[in-house]
């Protein structure tokens, strides 16, 4: 469906986006995940033809964007950042224009606003201007214009922000509805959005793409790294440490803290398909010393999130 | 080009939905008004001659601030991306928006043809020389609308707009009228250039194919300037 190829961005000397290689199948609801200025709009703005690539491709549909921008806008829906929509309009009116631009007309046009005020739950708010709007309102009067041609692929930047939280599961009901037939695009800082609504989550930090893949593989590919933690009595730690340590997977051995009522808290980094605690447990239980506490801790996406955008 | 009309119906209402083009057309009827009457008795004649003489001057500000907002405000806020991701192209937008101007500009002029109706009232007035003058005044109008546009595509600032937009159009007024700082050589040129030179002779009923290509020229100008400016800043 669309097929992103080395692109680039540069404003300036800055480079926000720096080769960038994506295919997104249709129907995927696919979430571009990233800290504050990791190039998520910038990138969804070139999708849109809105920003020219400094360098690269983009395809949609095997047609490419440069040669055939008025094609591919007509079959996306774009909500930009925080909805910047005309002042001065009522919501009426808005969508009004939006559907005749966008080539509806007569019954067919009140038919699709009517539904999608319904979807976006406009009701109320049909002749107020835009200006007296909350944030979230707004936001879904935006959600409604990106939505108004039934189109095959939504790009929704920041969708949710600004929302209360029962706002943010409708919205996430509705995007999910979408993202059975059509392709979905969206960007967010908040991961348990995109845990929740997308099939595939790419992670964009400093303008490179540092992970990819299903939020299954996200997590299985971190919880092969895991660490336990156990905390001992009467052991010394060079002692314990030269125990533990040999044991097949237990690839590091850490004090957390020397306390002086002779409790030893160690934190152990384990690489390793099986459950290690059995094997530490018959370890320990060879020596005298005693056992209080031992627990794993898998990875969370939050975690994975942390550790990949955290460096440099 | 149905696209161009839907955006100028847009922003038609735009205009008339907000007071600034109540404002904008009390101020203008004003002043054209007031400089009109004021002499019309005294010159005893039934003619709209003074009238059209004022006007490109009064058009040099009155029109900027009418296209300071057409991009200035829409890239201001933001809504330029949503517009840019809809399926018009560029063309769409500028002429859409450029004949909104035109049509506001319109609005602006239909009220001023009470004086040549109550003229009539007073004495035998020539219509030829007026509908002449209007005819010109539409061309003028969209000229320095063309150059208003090109001034509101260079900023995000819409005072920033005006200014720019209202020095051009009075550098283009009043050009002709300096003429003697210039070289000998450059005279004929420079006088070439005056929007009021050839607004004048139109109003006079005179209509030649020079100042149509002249008014058409800045027209096509201004808006190849605000499409080059548009585009440059993705």
């Amino acid at each position: 469906m669309i097929h992103v190829e080395n692109l680039t961005k540069y404003y300036d000397k800055f480079c926000a986006v720096d080769r960038i290689n994506l295919d997104i199948a249709k129907g995927e609801i696919i979430g571009l995940l990233g800290p504050n200025g990791a190039g998520k709009t910038t990138t969804l703005r070139m999708l849109t033809g809105y920003f020219k690539p400094t360098s690269g491709e983009i395809q949609v549909k095997d047609l490419a964007i440069d040669d055939h921008q008025l094609e591919i806008k007509k079959m996306m829906g774009y909500l930009p950042e925080s909805a910047p929509l005309y002042h001065s309009m009522l919501v009426y009116d808005y969508l009004d224009y939006i559907a005749r631009i966008r080539g509806l007309g007569g019954d067919k046009k009140l038919a699709r606003i009517r539904k999608l005020v319904e979807l976006c739950g406009l009701g109320g708010i049909m002749h107020n201007t835009i200006s007296e709007l909350s944030k979230g309102l707004k936001q879904r009067v935006g959600l409604a214009h990106a939505m108004m041609t039934d189109p095959e692929i939504l790009i929704l930047d920041e969708p949710t922000s600004g929302l209360d939280p029962n706002q943010i599961a409708e919205i996430r009901e509705i995007i999910r509805q979408i993202g059975r037939e059509k392709t979905v695009i969206l960007s967010t800082h908040i991961l348990s959005e995109a845990e929740a609504t997308c099939d595939r989550i790419v992670i964009i930090n400093q303008g490179k793409i540092i992970a990819d893949g299903s939020t299954q593989d996200l997590k299985q590919a971190a919880t092969k790294e895991r660490f336990i933690r156990i905390s001992l009595l009467d052991a010394p730690f060079d002692d314990a440490s030269a125990l533990i340590n040999p044991i097949d997977g237990v690839e590091r051995v850490e004090q957390l803290n020397s306390t002086d009522n002779g409790r030893l808290d160690l934190r152990l980094t384990c690489r390793s398909e099986s459950d290690l605690r059995k094997y530490i447990y018959q370890a320990i239980k060879a020596t005298d010393w005693i056992l209080v506490e031992m627990h794993q801790e898998t990875k969370t996406l939050e975690t994975i999130f942390r550790e990949l955008t955290k460096e440099n | 080009m149905t696209q161009a009309i839907h955006i100028l119906t847009k922003e038609v209402k735009d205009y008339f939905i907000t007071p600034i083009a109540y404002i904008v057309i009390s101020i203008f009827l004003l002043i054209t008004g007031w400089f009109f009457f004021t002499t019309f008795f005294l010159y005893n004649q039934a003619d709209l001659r003074q009238f059209f003489n004022l006007l490109p001057i009064t058009f040099a500000f009155v029109i900027p601030a009418i296209t300071m907002k057409l991009f200035a405000e829409e890239v201001n806020v933001g809504s330029y991306e949503v517009l840019m991701t809809l399926p018009v192209t560029m063309n769409d937008i500028i002429i859409g928006k450029f004949l909104a101007a035109v049509a506001f500009l319109g609005a602006c002029l239909i009220p001023t043809l009470a004086y040549p109706i109550f003229i009539t009232f007073m004495g035998q007035l020539d219509w030829g020389p007026v509908i002449a003058g209007y005819a010109g005044a539409i061309l003028l109008g969209g000229a320095f609308a063309a150059v208003g546009l090109f001034a509101s595509s260079l900023t995000r600032n819409q005072i920033i707009a005006f200014i720019v937009g209202m020095v051009i159009c009075f550098a283009l007024t009043t050009i002709d009228k300096m003429l003697f700082f210039f070289p000998q050589i450059l005279i004929s040129v420079i006088g070439y250039l005056g929007a009021d030179y050839h607004f004048q002779n139109i109003s006079k009923g005179v209509i030649d194919s020079r100042d149509i290509i002249y008014f058409s020229s800045v027209i096509f100008i201004g808006l190849y300037g605000a499409n080059l400016a548009m585009r440059s800043r993705n």
